[in-house]
């Protein structure tokens, strides 16, 4: 199951069902009678998956994060033009280091890489995150994790087309909700998975919102975390619980990495804290 | 109304209303620090023109070599917030925390060992960033108190939004002549008188109007 080519490289997109053929409908997944956490994940230590964390940079070799596939950064130019290079300058404040340790500390064989989009001043801000996350979507990462939004209207349409790509390419994208009633995008979309906090300290402790559009709560208070010279911190807030659900997904897509983006919300869901059943 | 008239109408708000604007502000960090324990907090405002961040109120450690610093506006945990619009609360920072920029540090001595800081919305702009440093430990940081961290940024954001609106039509009035900031001034004063003096004042103020009908 977890060897199967993933079905985009093996079959053309199906625009309808001719009468008949059905058997052709290649469902690559067979899912058990009962998904429990242990089909889930069970024995993944998210081997193979490869994460992006799109944020301030990544301290490559912080003992709690470990050695990372590689390090960009996106520069803006002038006239907005976008660049992407090589991240010679590091974590500009932290966080994105913090969350790389914490999808390292679930996910300990998860491949990460580091899209830096801070740093181009807070005027080429939407730019950045959209160019990065543009980039991050075409590289094929299986999961990028997101604990940016923006608040500008102007950006929205073009994240949301970004966000539909990557769902459609099997890339899944996890993005931090807000805790402050304000319109910002992309968690708002239906094709992400949004995250927000709740208080447990159990890392892998997390739950189904039945009333969106925040979709998933996961641990985001008083988190141990990485920090900027080889330190950690405690730290709260839902750009910490964000990356745990990055480190689930990683998990999950490390032993099942045929599931499709829709495939793996439903094992989110089939698997969480308020839904599953008792383990078997 | 004509032109001058409504600008010299507007501009006795304005040249008043900064200065309490900016205290409203410096009232926030107080309260803010008051009701957290902390060792201190501050308010930045973004500045558009210069796309820095801009140390506009202080309370506490820090206070007298902070206010009006600046530093970039995407780096450190203050451009991190203001970026990515989250709120985020650190505690027990073992190395760098970086709050400001490193340069902040070095400049006051004083280094925290955490911080929250909230940004500052007004619409779907950020306005700036607040942020309470060293809160006393407790056990456990709880997402409540985290409420209450957003209901004191909405504050903050209301006032930091009249102050940068206040000096945007104030640096309108400038550009307009002297004439009207003279005049506007004239009516900033006499708003400040009370009783007799302002009886004296406003009785001038009409000798003055009908000699210049003359």
């Amino acid at each position: 199951m977890s060897n199967a080519e993933p079905a985009s490289e093996r079959q053309l997109p199906a625009w309808s069902l001719p009468a008949g053929s059905v058997e052709s409908l290649e469902l690559p997944t067979e899912w058990p009678g009962r998904v429990t956490r242990e089909w889930a994940w069970g024995g993944s230590t998210g081997k193979g998956v490869r994460v992006c964390i799109l944020d301030s940079g990544v301290d490559a070799g912080h003992p709690l994060v470990g050695q990372i596939e590689g390090a960009v950064a996106v520069e803006v130019g002038e006239d907005d033009d976008v660049t992407v290079v090589e991240d010679a300058e590091g974590d500009l404040a932290g966080h994105g280091t913090a969350c790389a340790g914490i999808v390292r500390s679930i996910a300990r064989d998860c491949g990460i890489f580091s899209v830096r989009v801070l740093g181009a001043g807070f005027t080429g801000s939407g730019t950045a995150l959209l160019g990065g996350l543009h980039w991050a979507v075409e590289q094929g990462f299986q999961v990028i994790n997101m604990s940016l939004s923006t608040t500008k209207s102007q950006f929205a349409g073009m994240l949301h087309e970004v966000a539909d790509a990557a769902y459609f390419r099997r890339t899944v994208l996890v993005a931090s909700a807000h805790n402050m009633p304000v319109e910002s995008y992309p968690w708002r979309f239906s094709s992400v998975i949004s995250v927000g906090s709740h208080e447990e300290p159990d890392p892998l402790a997390f739950f189904y919102n039945p009333s969106p559009p925040v979709e998933f709560f996961a641990r985001g208070v008083d988190v141990e975390v990485a920090w900027l010279g080889g330190g950690t911190a405690r730290s709260t807030g839902n750009s910490f619980a964000t990356p745990h659900m990055s480190a689930i997904c990683a998990l999950i897509l490390g032993k099942h990495p045929e599931l499709t983006p829709f495939q793996l919300k439903n094992t989110l869901y089939l698997t969480a804290s308020n839904v599953q059943g008792t383990d078997e | 109304m004509s032109d001058d008239r409504l600008k010299a109408a507007v501009a006795a708000g304005v040249l008043g209303a900064e200065e309490a604007y900016r205290r409203l502000l410096q009232a926030t960090v107080d309260t803010a620090r008051g009701i957290f324990a902390a060792r201190a907090s501050s308010v930045f405002l973004y500045d558009e023109e210069t796309d820095e961040l801009v140390f506009e109120a202080v309370s506490g450690e820090g206070a007298e070599e902070l206010l009006g610093q600046r530093i970039p506006s995407s780096t450190g945990i203050a451009g991190w917030v203001l970026v990515t619009r989250q709120p985020l609360v650190l505690e027990d920072v073992t190395e760098d925390p970086r709050w400001g920029g490193r340069e902040i540090s070095e400049l006051t001595g004083y280094v925290p060992k955490g911080l929250m800081a909230v940004p500052l919305l007004h619409a779907e702009d950020p306005v700036g960033v607040l942020n309470v440093l060293d809160r006393p430990q407790r056990e456990r940081f709880s997402l409540e108190e985290m409420e209450l961290l957003g209901l004191f940024a909405n504050q903050a954001a209301i006032a930091l939004d009249l102050l940068r609106k206040s000096r945007r039509a104030r640096a309108v009035l400038e550009e307009s002549g002297t004439d009207v900031e003279t005049l506007a001034r004239l009516a900033g004063r006499l708003d400040e008188l009370e009783g007799k003096e302002r009886e004296a004042g406003i009785a001038l103020l009409r000798a003055l109007e009908s000699l210049l009908k003359r």
